[in-house]
């Protein structure tokens, strides 16, 4: 079989086609979920990270890479899951968190990743900053329930425009 | 280090590890995802199913390098769905039945503060694979040990049936914990070789904790059993086990090669 001929940048620009299934407005390249990808012989590899460890979409992310890239005329396609380093929302774009604020769901904060440790213990916890609502961008909101619908978000209230809405947690 | 520069002892005491280790966030994980549908309100519901999902996700991990590192074939799915009941390698405090929500908080608060220490240390791990695995759960155990913090704050300071049951819950669950900090020789082998943290010199690290959140939510800590349980380490579980396992194994003993 020919060795495959295409540079990363092409590869990158076919998996930018690939949504994350749970919040279609991103892709899985500006979430930061592709990690490296790379021709050996006439296969082509792609490493992804999970965003939770038991993120349901990882499944289905990995089946539309290797379809997409299919669809696109690489025969040989295998995804590979890498833990470390350990995703955080600090590698997501500026373009990404933009598209989360208009699809309703306020952005993570910026490099949560070397902010996060301090979750615990509980009396030695900060106080979290209240997260600005991305329909009218009040920051007089509060959390409802640090879990939502899907791993990475969490649910909040607006105060002043009294909308609930939901928030992807910084990690 | 990676998987090739391990010998055979190594393997097999790390084979081991990685059991116990998939096997308490597995069960743990069915356990809470028993509260999916049932939970005391929509958010708390969709918590527990969150925490159940990042627990299956330690386990997924942790079972398939354990299949990997044993080398004959066997993927996560054959561990935890093929094995019975003196296979398995989890701490009895995770296979409890959930009893009320104050003893799954309670249970979910003493493991998570266990489970935290134990991820921060593994994440320096010689071994490579184990260290990136635990980068990641230390992070997911962050929000569980949070959330069962000031679940167990609520519930001690709240009313006086919520403090009841859950100083309840805390008296039954710790003649439990002893499990979670016990040395053998798999153990020293592996904190010997740099890839895993010797989380029973760090007991007192965990006793802290658990204190500090205990004091803040009015309750006491329990007083010291006449006995520590002991035994899910080598495959001796309580009756509990076995039944958790015929719901959780029936579908793929009975159709193995089902698939969605």
């Amino acid at each position: 079989m020919p060795e495959v001929d295409v540079t990363k940048d092409e590869i990158l620009a076919h998996l930018s086609e690939v949504k994350d299934p749970e919040v279609p407005v991103l892709d899985v390249v500006e979430m930061g979920i592709v990690r490296d990808v790379r021709v050996e012989g006439n296969t082509l590899h792609v490493d992804i990270t999970p965003t939770y460890s038991g993120c349901p979409a990882m499944k289905a992310i990995a089946d539309e890479i290797v379809r997409t890239l299919h669809e696109r005329g690489f025969p040989k396609v295998e995804v590979h899951t890498v833990f470390r380093e350990a995703w955080t929302t600090d590698w997501m774009t500026e373009a990404a968190r933009r598209k989360l604020r208009a699809y309703g769901i306020a952005p993570p904060p910026e490099r949560a990743g070397e902010a996060n440790p301090g979750m615990i213990p509980l009396t030695t916890v900060a106080v979290p900053k209240p997260v600005p609502c991305p329909f009218c961008g009040s920051e007089d909101t509060r959390l409802t329930s640090a879990f939502g619908a899907t791993p990475c978000k969490s649910l909040h209230f607006c105060n002043a425009c009294r909308q609930p809405f939901e928030h992807f947690k910084g990690i | 280090m990676t998987l090739d520069a391990l010998d055979t002892a190594t393997k097999t005491a790390l084979f081991e590890y990685l059991l116990r280790l998939g096997d308490d966030a597995l069960i743990l994980g069915h356990r809470l995802s028993e509260w999916c549908g049932h939970g005391p309100y929509l958010e708390e519901d969709i918590a527990l199913a969150n925490i159940a999902l990042d627990c299956l996700g330690h386990a997924n991990a942790l079972l398939g390098l354990a299949g990997e590192v044993e080398g004959a074939g066997q993927s996560a799915d054959d561990l935890a769905f093929f094995r019975d009941a003196i296979e398995f390698r989890n701490v009895q405090l995770v296979e409890l039945p959930r009893g009320d929500f104050a003893f799954t908080i309670a249970r979910q608060f003493l493991f998570s503060a266990y489970a935290h220490l134990l991820y921060e240390g593994l994440r320096e791990s010689t071994f490579e694979p184990l260290a990136g695995i635990a980068a990641k759960a230390y992070k997911e155990v962050s929000y569980h040990l949070r959330h069962s913090s000031e679940w167990m704050l609520r519930l001690g300071d709240g009313t006086d049936e919520s403090h009841r049951r859950t100083q309840q819950a805390l008296n039954d669950l710790w003649m439990y914990t002893g499990e979670l900090f016990e040395a053998d020789d798999v153990l020293h082998a592996l904190v010997e070789a740099g890839i895993a943290p010797d989380v029973p010199a760090a007991r007192s690290r965990w006793k802290d904790m658990v204190t500090t959140v205990l004091e803040a939510a009015t309750l006491q800590l329990p007083p010291e059993p006449p006995y520590m349980a002991s035994g899910g380490r080598t495959g001796f579980h309580t009756e509990h086990l076995g039944h958790l396992l015929a719901e959780m194994q029936f579908l793929p003993r009975a159709y193995p090669d089902a698939t969605w």
